[in-house]
């Protein structure tokens, strides 16, 4: 690892800069950090491009390009993502699989999980759809902006009540959660809980109807509901509304330490050192842009230099269909992705997924079936094992690591998959047609262990 | 001899896979194995048998201990604990309507209409809470009315952090379970922490011994289409193997335990590896909600001998209700207590009562006055309840009155979260509970367990 000032046309000054060798497996981790991971091919090229031409490539992508099959469900026909249960995650990983903007689509998952909304509390697909939209639009914009528009967004507004929350009757739950978990983070003395109430009123007149043909529309500013009167917050005082709410809050002074921190933690395990922190406030500061600090993480020595990450979820399993070239062809997907510990529209409640604990043996579980469903129909037919099919334990293994495109698998790994080669060849002696099948058999139990492997969990 | 392997002949090829050198080989094309189409509980019987045998023959270590634990060793005691999410609103659960200020505090949202409480006549059951009313009248519940603790936090995450890990120390990363566990648990049993439905609770996270998450006791299989027979053995014992790969990388490291817990976990729930219910003694909630098969579930493992003791999972509903409370909670409130009462019931009848005790909580209150949205807002002190035939019944603390708030309006603790936790260690699992609870002496121990 080496330290280095920043270029004259890089923003990220004073924040290290990774000057290793960046070849493919630094392009890789860099595509399942920023993206899905690699298609095939795709981190060769990425690797060509050096480090700064790589990272620039993906924070500038140009217009979106939808690459490979168009998704269907179980009976060939088109997904209904406003409409139909579990069409809503299925499209959306649709995206993340065909995406030409893969930083885009992973950053609207980072907004998805930061500004966490369930469907379970909203109750409309058509919203969520529409927040999601949001996100994307803003997803390497100015947060500022983005925190404002979240504010008053119908999903976020029926999720925490904000349209409930009345001049004569403030109600809290908006108001908590923006300082708790989306600007300010809660035990650092950022606020009081006398900042939560007047931040509550600040944020009354929301207003939408509904009716049951509808259900909730027409999300409006209603001036009459709004309380007008001076609030106090952050012992500043005015006649603050949902605006000044927003502004307030990316205005504080323990608000830059709290986004790049959290920013930092959906691409890096460990917490950054004081002197990346600094670097990331001081280039978030200029004017609360996302992409100038996404750029100087995505350059930092921690991404390459530093530990591996587990995959969440909905990552593995992209990457899994971007791998093979797959497209979506079942709405199992959605009931996977909750088995997994991943719904997407779904998320446990309002601070989101916990990254720190994908994994459980509930969730692998859902991770096997993952790999299972994926490999349901691509399987060998131990009856008629193809031509030249391979008998030799390093043969069969090389065809099904081959199968997943070859992933990169520890020297370890590698070597406990080659015994258990041996071990079920060696079973075959005793009968001439297990000497048939086995090697078929073995080939499709392979591709599943080297796709549930730490390996492949983990990048 | 082709096929491609279909659920039923995975299944038994799996049985085959651990039940292992005793029986018949089964290939593809061979008839089902024996035992399938046995009611439940002898399947379970007759399998556990199986599995001691194989036990016996020393051939698969890491099954050995839990199950040889269930088999010899004396059954251990059981703590449930259920998780209503959300802050529960206590003023509900046990309206105070003996109190003049409870009407003027909720004039839309106060409950009435329900069973006295028999040790405060202030307080009332919520109507949906007939069934904890009836325990309690059968004094087989302990209520703890306000509890809480010092400079209550109103943000669910901490809260609950602070009742996961049993401590008011936003840096602690295991759970209170987990770190009894950690004490007193073995090194190759997962299920002696079980979290129930989907992901791990965190009050069950362990530094050092490996703790469970499952749907379901039946569910816990792992197949693959177009491997079976001693393929799928192999590959199964695979699981073993990589998950014993070490790695100075957290990520990695976590990723193999996970691996191995998985494998280990497999093959404890092998005995409801079948695709037939679970047949109960007692009629549990129907419907879609997995709170109650949870609990019907979990009297099975009990009863089958599995080797459980900490076990957490999250009560039907949803409980942070800033809003349409009345009609949010009702139906919440009755899911969970019937299942409550029916887990109850269960267990006696299958004669283990006495092995098993529940701790119902959340992570806080909710405020006083109600909000001007039929919801009430985040608050302090909330309820607690302990269930279960051993259980010393009575309450725990008391309600202080709704005259004396604090100063956000809040109900204010009359009993800490830390000294029941206390008392649960010392009195049910007889564990030294101040090696568990960070400065747990300055906890007073109510009586919990008669």
């Amino acid at each position: 690892m080496s330290i280095a000032r920043a270029g004259p046309d890089d923003c990220s000054v004073g924040v290290p800069v990774y000057r290793g060798r960046f070849g493919t497996p630094q392009a890789e981790r860099l595509l399942w950090r920023a993206g899905f991971g690699p298609r095939e091919g795709e981190a060769e090229s990425l690797a060509k491009l050096g480090l700064d031409g790589a990272v620039r490539a993906l924070v500038n992508p140009g217009p979106e390009k939808l690459v490979g099959p168009r998704p269907h469900d179980d009976k060939g026909r088109r997904l209904a993502p406003a409409d139909a249960w579990g069409h809503d995650h299925c499209w959306w990983l649709d995206r993340m699989v065909r995406t030409s903007r893969p930083l885009v689509e992973r950053m609207t998952l980072v907004w998805h999980d930061w500004f966490a909304t369930s469907n379970d509390g909203v109750g409309s697909q058509r919203l969520m759809l529409r927040q999601n939209q949001l996100f994307r639009s803003h997803a390497l914009g100015s947060f500022a902006r983005l925190l404002l528009d979240v504010t008053h967004d119908p999903a976020m507004l029926l999720w925490l009540n904000g349209t409930e929350n009345d001049k004569d009757a403030p109600n809290e739950n908006y108001a908590r959660e923006m300082m708790e978990l989306f600007t300010l983070g809660a035990d650092r003395g950022a606020y009081t809980e006398h900042d939560v109430r007047e931040q509550a009123r600040a944020l009354t007149g929301w207003r939408n109807r509904w009716s049951a043909g509808r259900g909730d529309y027409d999300f409006h500013f209603d001036r009459s509901r709004h309380d007008p009167g001076v609030k106090r917050v952050f012992a500043k005082s005015g006649r603050f509304d949902w605006r000044d709410a927003g502004h307030l809050c990316v205005q504080h002074p323990l608000h830059p330490s709290f986004f790049v921190t959290k920013l930092w933690s959906y691409f890096v395990p460990v917490p950054p050192d004081r002197t990346t922190l600094r670097g990331l406030e001081e280039v978030y500061r200029r004017g609360w842009q996302v992409k100038p600090v996404v750029q100087a993480i995505l350059t930092h020595p921690a991404v390459y230099d530093g530990p591996r990450m587990v995959k969440p979820p909905i990552v593995f399993t992209a990457g899994l269909l971007r791998r093979i070239g797959a497209g979506i062809t079942t709405t199992d997907w959605a009931w996977i992705g909750s088995l997994c510990g991943q719904q997407l529209f779904y998320p446990p409640n309002v601070a989101g997924w916990d990254d720190s604990r994908w994994l459980d043996t509930a969730t692998f579980r859902g991770r096997w079936i993952a790999v299972e469903r994926l490999l349901q129909g691509r399987q060998h037919d131990p009856g008629k094992p193809p031509k030249d099919w391979p008998t030799t334990a390093g043969g069969v293994f090389a065809r099904s690591a081959a199968f997943w495109n070859a992933p990169e698998l520890s020297a370890e790994t590698k070597s406990t998959l080659h015994q258990v080669a041996q071990l079920a060849l060696a079973d075959a002696r005793n009968g001439e047609w297990k000497q048939q099948q086995y090697p078929v058999l073995l080939g499709n139990a392979l591709r599943q262990l080297i796709a549930i492997s730490p390996d492949v969990q983990t990048s | 001899m082709t096929r491609i392997a279909c659920d039923e002949c995975t299944r038994a090829a799996t049985a085959r896979a651990v039940a292992g050198r005793g029986l018949p080989v089964v290939e593809p094309g061979m008839p089902t194995p024996a035992g399938t189409g046995l009611t439940r509980r002898t399947f379970v019987a007759r399998s556990l048998g199986l599995a001691l045998s194989v036990y016996g023959a020393g051939k698969l270590s890491l099954f050995d201990g839990g199950i040889a634990e269930a088999a010899t060793g004396a059954p251990g005691p059981v703590l449930v604990t259920v998780f209503l999410e959300g802050g529960a609103d206590a003023l509900s659960l046990l309206a105070p309507v003996g109190d003049p200020l409870y009407r003027k505090l909720r004039p839309n949202l106060a409950v009435t209409g329900g069973a006295p409480f028999i040790a405060d006549a202030r307080l009332s059951w919520h109507p949906a809470l007939a069934p904890l009313a009836q325990l309690d009248g059968e004094g087989k519940v302990a209520v703890c009315p306000a509890i809480g603790y010092d400079h209550p936090d109103q943000s669910h995450f901490t809260s609950r952090h602070f009742w996961e890990v049993g401590a008011t120390d936003p840096r602690l990363l295991t759970g209170w379970l987990g770190r009894y566990l950690d004490a007193t648990g073995r090194p190759d049993n997962p299920l002696q922490g079980l979290s129930l439905g989907g992901t791990l609770q965190p009050s069950l996270a362990t530094a050092r011994v490996p703790v469970a998450a499952i749907d379901g006791p039946g569910q816990y299989d792992f197949w693959v289409p177009g491997v079976w027979g001693e393929v799928e053995a192999r590959m199964l014992d695979a699981m073993d193997s990589l998950g014993r790969l070490r790695s100075g990388d957290a990520a990695f490291a976590t990723a193999a335990n996970v691996t191995r817990q998985s494998a280990t976990l497999r093959r404890q729930l092998l005995p409801f590896a079948s695709d037939k219910g679970i047949s109960s003694p007692v009629q549990y909630p129907s419907g879609d909600d997995s709170f109650p098969k949870q609990l019907q579930g979990l009297a099975a493992m009990i009863a089958a001998g599995l080797p459980l003791h900490c076990v957490a999972l999250q009560a039907s509903g949803e409980y942070d209700t800033h809003a349409g409370q009345k009609a949010a909670l009702t139906p919440a409130l009755n899911m969970t207590a019937a299942s409550l009462f029916a887990f109850q019931r269960d267990l006696e009848a299958r004669g283990i009562a006495d092995r098993v005790l529940t701790l119902v909580w959340s992570e806080f209150g909710r405020r006083a006055e109600e909000n001007g949205s039929g919801g009430t807002d985040h608050g302090a002190a909330g309820a607690a309840f302990l269930i279960g035939s051993r259980v010393s019944s009575g309450q725990v603390g008391e309600f202080p009155g709704l005259a004396s708030l604090d100063a956000d309006g809040n109900v204010k603790a009359t009993a800490d979260f830390r000294g029941v936790y206390c008392a649960l260690l010392e009195q049910w699992f007889g564990f030294d509970a101040d090696r568990i609870v960070p400065s747990g002496g300055r906890f007073q121990r109510p009586k919990l367990v008669a």
